[in-house]
């Protein structure tokens, strides 16, 4: 993991991404580092998905800027995305995930070969030969995690990786995303369910409106969240 | 009545014993039809699927003059290749006219827009759904392409069957560039034009016959094709 340590920090100087006339996002000044998970939280529309895209390079803002250590051509392609809704191509499971490796220059039967590894640990050998379109959604979540996990990115974006999930195959998902942190992915991840933040976040992110409102380490966020609007999203209210 | 029934079963014996004329002028015609569409989907499915995956100013037009290229009427594009390749015309020299070559090109010309068009449509649906994963897996533009047209495959085939059909029923532009010609550009369709003058009908028939059979075995892959997209097999 020797050049992962070059893409970061990254830092984010007075950006703002903007919707038509409506700001979004931001302005937002923050730097992250290169070990860890971060887990974003807030309130429906408040701009999780907008914020991961950015830090991707899929949205761009329209003042400021992401700076990655790195140029983007190179800061990129070592990253993986699993989108809020996920995105099946119209082949078989394996030749989903082996995707991403063929476009990198792997010959087919390798890039079989190391899909049917992951789809092993996400738990789709069932449907491994099955056309990726009659699959079930939490079957296409698991699609999405492994086909983002085959190329060992150094970043991996998780838009609410687990909304679909029965209570055993979020466990099992939960146990692969420690895994890859641990082994040194930075982990960027949007969620609602706060029992997974609390299991998966080193730090939290809290997003409203648009608006950074708290960045701060897992246990504090929770224990003792600064704003009123953490507070109530916490209880369970609704944010206006 | 009497003489068209007579024609008619004379058709079906000209077909059941694989009458010489018949079988060459058949397989003249799937000769000159197959290498035209061969052509027309080479050139057409990369445009369809460039044209979806390219943002230039006139790409709107462009797009716009390909529909209307769709429906060009074949006659014209035989008058236009006419003048192109005889003799006093800037490709004379190629000694073209009333050859089998000229009929491909003519068929190509007329398939191609047909290709492209449904394509785009086609990869156009697909790059909307595909578009945020294959950005974020930062592939190159030729990746894309190959993507889109491999994972549309059946909506393309279809596309390709289209043009297939479109072509091999064509009679107006192949007539005026291939002539006719006995043993040489005479193929089915313009076979049936000739024979219905000189009032042969058992062999029109049997042409027809012939072609019929062709375009319902065309439009049977078309259902097939598009019932399995629609199930969710690709
Ligand atoms: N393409 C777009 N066009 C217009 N507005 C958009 C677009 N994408 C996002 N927005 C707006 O930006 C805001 C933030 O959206 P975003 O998807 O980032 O929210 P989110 O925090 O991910 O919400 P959720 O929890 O529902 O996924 C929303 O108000 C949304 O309506
Ligand atoms: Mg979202």
């Amino acid at each position: 993991m020797v050049e992962a340590e070059a893409l970061f920090p990254v830092v984010l100087d007075d950006v703002s991404v903007y919707r038509k006339q409506t700001r979004v996002l931001g302005p937002l000044n923050i730097r992250f580092e290169q070990t860890g998970c971060t887990v974003l939280m807030g309130p429906n529309g408040a701009g999780k998905t907008t914020f991961l895209r950015l830090l991707h390079g899929l949205v761009r803002p329209r003042e400021g800027k992401v700076v990655w250590a790195l140029p983007p051509e190179q800061t990129y392609a070592r990253q993986s995305f699993v989108f809020q809704t996920p995105i099946v191509m119209r082949r078989t499971v394996q030749d989903n995930i082996a995707y991403p490796l063929i476009v990198r220059g792997a010959g087919k039967r390798q890039g079989r070969q190391q899909a049917d590894e992951w789809i092993d640990r996400v738990g789709l050998a069932h449907v491994a030969h099955k056309d990726a379109g009659v699959i079930s959604g939490g079957e296409r979540q698991k699609l999405a995690l492994a086909r983002a996990l085959i190329t060992a990115p150094d970043v991996l974006f998780l838009d609410e990786p687990s909304t679909n999930l029965d209570g055993a195959s979020t466990r099992d998902i939960e146990a692969l995303i420690q895994a890859v942190v641990r082994d040194g992915t930075r982990v960027f991840l949007a969620t609602h369910d706060l029992g997974q933040a609390r299991r998966l976040a080193d730090n939290i992110l809290f997003i409203h409106h648009g608006a950074i409102l708290e960045h701060a380490e897992c246990d504090a966020f929770f224990d003792h969240p600064a704003t009123p609007e953490a507070r109530s999203f916490l209880r369970g209210d609704i944010l206006l | 009545m009497d003489s068209l029934l007579a024609g008619l079963w004379a058709a079906i014996e000209l077909v059941v014993t694989l009458d010489p004329d018949l079988v060459e002028i058949t397989l003249r015609s799937l000769q000159v039809t197959v290498t035209a569409v061969v052509i027309a989907a080479f050139i057409g499915l990369p445009l369809g699927a460039w044209l979806t995956l390219t943002r230039f100013r006139l790409r709107r037009v462009t797009v716009a003059v390909l529909n209307a290229l769709m429906g060009l009427p074949p006659v014209v594009v035989g008058l236009v290749l006419y003048v192109l390749l005889s003799r006093a015309g800037p490709f004379g020299v190629l000694d073209l006219l009333f050859t089998p070559t000229a009929m491909v090109i003519a068929q190509i010309v007329i398939v191609t827009p047909i290709v492209a068009s449904l394509c785009h449509q086609a990869t156009r649906e697909l790059w909307f759904l595909y578009h945020d994963l294959l950005i974020s897996m930062n592939t190159t533009k030729w990746q894309r392409i190959r993507t889109l047209l491999w994972d549309g495959r059946r909506a393309l085939l279809t596309a390709v069957l289209t043009g297939f059909g479109r072509a091999i029923g064509e009679v107006g532009a192949i007539m005026i560039v291939g002539g006719n010609i006995d043993h040489v550009t005479r193929v089915l369709t313009t076979a049936i034009a000739l024979e219905v003058g000189k009032g042969d009908f058992a062999l029109a028939l049997g042409l027809g016959l012939v072609l019929i059979a062709l375009a319902v075995l065309i439009n049977l892959a078309i259902h097939s094709l598009s019932r399995t997209e629609k199930e969710g097999t690709w």
